[in-house]
């Protein structure tokens, strides 16, 4: 680590600012702490400082997705072998899944470091970690077959129009990998929804007789409720899907360890999942069709709402920021998640939708709270001051 | 022991060398300071130049925009430098003290039978009216205010913070002095905050003329401001004076024996002290006096903190104690580089957050430095300052605030209920590695600017 860290020292003065390499500081800073933690040392205030960093943070989040995007990628596989009728060991399954899912990851990382590393560098600002993340949820909440360009180009919308002109991460109000996903959805409809978009076919690939491809969102929403895949296999995942979303079970372990670690928010993640139970149960009082029949905690198997609660909702920076917001906020989410997917034909899947409603509503959520708190403070000056 | 008031948001830090309850003698020091950036907001102007002698509590400056609040030197002696930094701003009045310290005398008098005023004029001519500050801003009190209530904490529950009741051991008569003339200076009452997990020191229980509050739970609970906004919170237009408990005895000492005599017992702690202990100093002294001969012997550079590790001063090893300091801390400097530091397993990190191993390990002491841990960025995490933060007060959007320069919503928020003290640990505890209680003191400041 010495001979690294020696070069290192070696090539740093040729990025400072007088430096011939000195377009490419941000570049290098990026890559330097990330080898190492810099050396900078505290000057005022606090002596000594937490040792938790967005690094670390990030990572945290990372960690917490890797058995969604492990299930994902077998998945790919399994559901691609299910159409074609072909049997597959588990690992060949994976390993389809694999080379399908790898280029989308690689695509949408590619594009979206290129271009955050070009703003911090336009900006001089370090750059910031948060793609890292964002970097990950985009493939996993696209469908397996989605063309590689298109994956290009909702990265570069939605890093440059949801958060580079906004200021950067921290400053976006939308949650970029969500509109990513929007993007597409209303810019190619085609490949964003349907029955033939989930399952990755490659060339010359057979279609058994029968087989649909549908998600059990779009059973649901043609009321062909005989057809829903079994609670067990929504639970484990066996279904069509976006990538990433279909198996709670891998979600669960991500949710968990994002409330261990308190990088999460459980109160948005509770609050979310107790939106979509009453909404599910008031449908279920009311109801006048098959969809509004099915028991309520069903909906939070389906689709993308286990996803959507614990990896899209949680997101800090676009969620409600005060602690009574965020009951608020994500009991919302799920209310609005249900009732989109029940009433609206034309989008099978809410949870997209209302988180991304919810969270142009954040900020007014946030300031309600606040404006309690401080009327709490008038109202204590106007009574002293009476006295 | 009636009503405790239950504290539960904040963090203690659990540090490696805290200190044994040993008072040692450390020898007089060198030369003593008092230094005008211990003061916020302070525009001092000289009343002595190099050369002259002094006594202790003789002025050494007072403050331009008003000249009765005057610095008594802590000790006799000679001025022999006036230390400046940028555009000429005096950093440091160094005295070279004598081995005797010759005291302006003045009158002993007992004061229950003095009125407000003459207790004033006392303290302002004796040089030690700085003791005693304000809140809102946490600035040197105005003479001319009439507090709502006056508070003292009578414990600190920051990290390897000293125990009071050993700095005030065996002080009851001037503690109980000074508190009698406190009590004359407000229309309301004098507030003790002792700590209900233990049976307070004498010197605080059979304190009389007070109204007593008692607390349990995490730094920062000791926090004077804490007590404040839980029992008596400030509305805009009042003012609180608060005072250490050490500066009481000082006080006290005034008016028992008619000198400013500026002894008192201080902390020597942190990981790179061999024995921290406690030792008697005077105010203002040099800290090699105090931490020579008692350093662990280490490559890594050691950084010398006046006070406590979260909201201390740095200071150089012929540095001086500051003005309102019960403490010097010294850590190890964190100017180094470590691989992949921030996915290591964290055994020995320390973080309020759970996403280090270290926090499986119960009762584990760290010896932390003074790296920053990482790079500044943006606000992107929420609800990290509320959880360290026991006010009804939104942390975050109070310093975003600050930052908009918005005057309205700072008030709005509760700006004049909170100093960098209380918001030390948000700092700390910070993902962004945001400068907290700086922003903090920047928004006082044009409070202040705003409103005068």
């Amino acid at each position: 680590m010495k001979a690294l860290r020696k070069y290192l020292d070696k090539i740093k003065p040729h990025f400072e600012p007088s430096g011939k390499f000195s377009k490419f500081h941000s570049t290098f800073e990026a890559f330097e702490s990330f080898l190492f933690v810099p050396d900078r040392v505290t000057s005022k205030g606090c002596h000594i400082r937490d040792s938790i960093d967005l690094k670390r943070t990030m990572t945290v989040v990372i960690l917490a997705l890797l058995p969604a995007m492990l299930f994902g990628m077998w998945n790919v596989g399994y559901q691609h072998s299910l159409m074609t009728g072909e049997s597959c060991t588990l690992w060949q399954n994976f390993a389809f899944g694999f080379l399908k899912v790898l280029p989308i990851i690689i695509v949408s990382y590619g594009v979206g470091l290129g271009i955050e590393f070009a703003f911090a560098q336009a900006r001089g600002h370090e750059v910031n970690e948060g793609f890292l993340v964002s970097g990950l949820l985009i493939p996993l909440i696209l469908p397996a077959n989605v063309p590689l360009w298109m994956v290009a180009i909702a990265t570069a919308f939605a890093v440059i129009i949801g958060k580079e002109v906004f200021g950067g991460t921290g400053m976006n109000v939308f949650n970029p990998a969500l509109l990513a996903r929007a993007f597409l959805f209303f810019a190619y409809p085609s490949h964003m929804s349907g029955d033939k978009v989930w399952i990755a076919i490659s060339d010359g690939d057979k279609v058994i007789d029968g087989f649909s491809g549908a998600t059990p969102l779009a059973n649901a929403a043609a009321h062909q409720m005989d057809k829903m895949p079994s609670v067990y296999d929504m639970f484990m995942g066996f279904i069509p899907g976006s990538i990433g979303e279909t198996s709670t079970l891998a979600i669960l372990i991500g949710a968990i360890i994002l409330v261990i670690t308190g990088i999460g928010s459980w109160k948005i993640i509770i609050s979310t999942i107790v939106g979509g139970l009453t909404a599910g149960y008031l449908f279920n009082l009311f109801a006048v069709n098959p969809y509004m029949e099915i028991p309520a905690w069903h909906h939070l198997l389906m689709g993308g709402f286990a996803f959507g609660a614990v990896f899209m909702a949680t997101d800090p920076v676009t969620a409600a920021q005060t602690e009574r917001g965020k009951w608020i906020y994500g009991f919302l989410v799920g209310f609005l998640a249900l009732l989109v997917r029940v009433f609206n034909p034309a989008y099978p899947e809410g949870m997209m939708l209302s988180i991304l409603l919810m969270n142009a509503f954040a900020p007014l959520i946030d300031h309600y709270v606040v404006q309690a708190n401080i009327s709490k403070r008038l109202k204590r000056a106007q009574k002293v001051a009476k006295q | 022991m009636s009503n405790v008031i239950k504290i539960k948001k904040g963090l203690n830090i659990p540090l490696v060398g805290q200190p044994e309850k040993v008072l040692i003698r450390a020898d007089m020091a060198e030369t003593y300071a008092v230094k005008p950036t211990d003061f916020p907001g302070l525009i001092p102007k000289l009343n002595v130049q190099v050369g002259d002698m002094v006594k202790a509590g003789s002025p050494l400056f007072h403050d331009k925009s008003n000249p009765s609040i005057v610095f008594g030197s802590p000790v006799s002696g000679e001025v022999i430098e006036i230390r400046r930094g940028d555009r000429r701003v005096i950093l440091e009045v160094v005295i070279k003290a004598t081995a005797e310290i010759d005291y302006e005398q003045g009158e002993p008098c007992n004061p229950s039978s003095l009125p407000r005023e003459q207790i004033i004029e006392r303290m302002l001519n004796a040089g030690l009216w700085p003791i005693v500050r304000q809140r809102p801003y946490n600035i040197i009190a105005n003479p001319t205010d009439t507090p709502k209530a006056i508070y003292i904490s009578c414990f600190d529950t920051a990290p390897l913070a000293p125990d009071v009741d050993f700095l005030v051991n065996g002080e009851a008569e001037a503690f109980q002095t000074g508190i009698t003339a406190l009590s004359k200076l407000t229309t309301g009452k004098v507030h003790l905050g002792l700590n209900a997990d233990y049976p307070a020191s004498a010197v605080f229980a059979k304190a009389k003329d007070v109204e007593m509050h008692y607390f349990t739970g995490p730094h920062p609970a000791g926090n004077v401001g804490v007590h404040i906004h839980h029992t008596n919170p400030i509305n805009k237009g009042e003012t609180i004076w608060v005072i250490n408990p050490t500066d009481v005895i000082i006080l006290g000492r005034l008016f028992a024996k008619g000198i400013y005599d500026a002894t008192k017992v201080i902390a020597l702690a942190g990981s790179e002290i061999k024995k921290p202990r406690y030792s008697k100093v005077i105010s203002g002294a040099r800290i090699d006096s105090i931490v020579n001969g008692n350093m662990v012997q280490s490559e890594i550079e050691p950084r010398y903190i006046s006070g406590n590790v979260l909201t201390g001063t740095k200071v150089s090893h012929i540095g001086f104690l500051g003005f309102y300091d019960n403490m010097v801390t010294v850590i190890p400097e964190g100017n180094h580089h470590e691989f992949l530091g921030w996915a290591a397993p964290g055994l020995n990190k320390h973080s309020a957050s759970r996403t280090f191993l270290s926090k499986l390990i119960p009762g584990k002491q760290f010896k932390l430095d003074t790296n920053l841990n990482g790079g500044e960025r943006a606000y992107v995490l929420s609800g990290q300052y509320e959880k360290v933060l026991p006010m009804s007060i939104y942390p975050v959007h109070l310093i975003k605030a600050i930052l908009a320069n918005d005057i309205d919503k700072m008030e709005q928020l509760g700006i004049y209920e909170v100093v960098e003290e209380d918001l030390a640990l948000c700092e700390y505890v910070c993902t962004s590695k945001i400068e907290v209680q700086e922003i903090l003191r920047k928004g006082i400041d044009s409070m202040i600017k705003e409103l005068s």
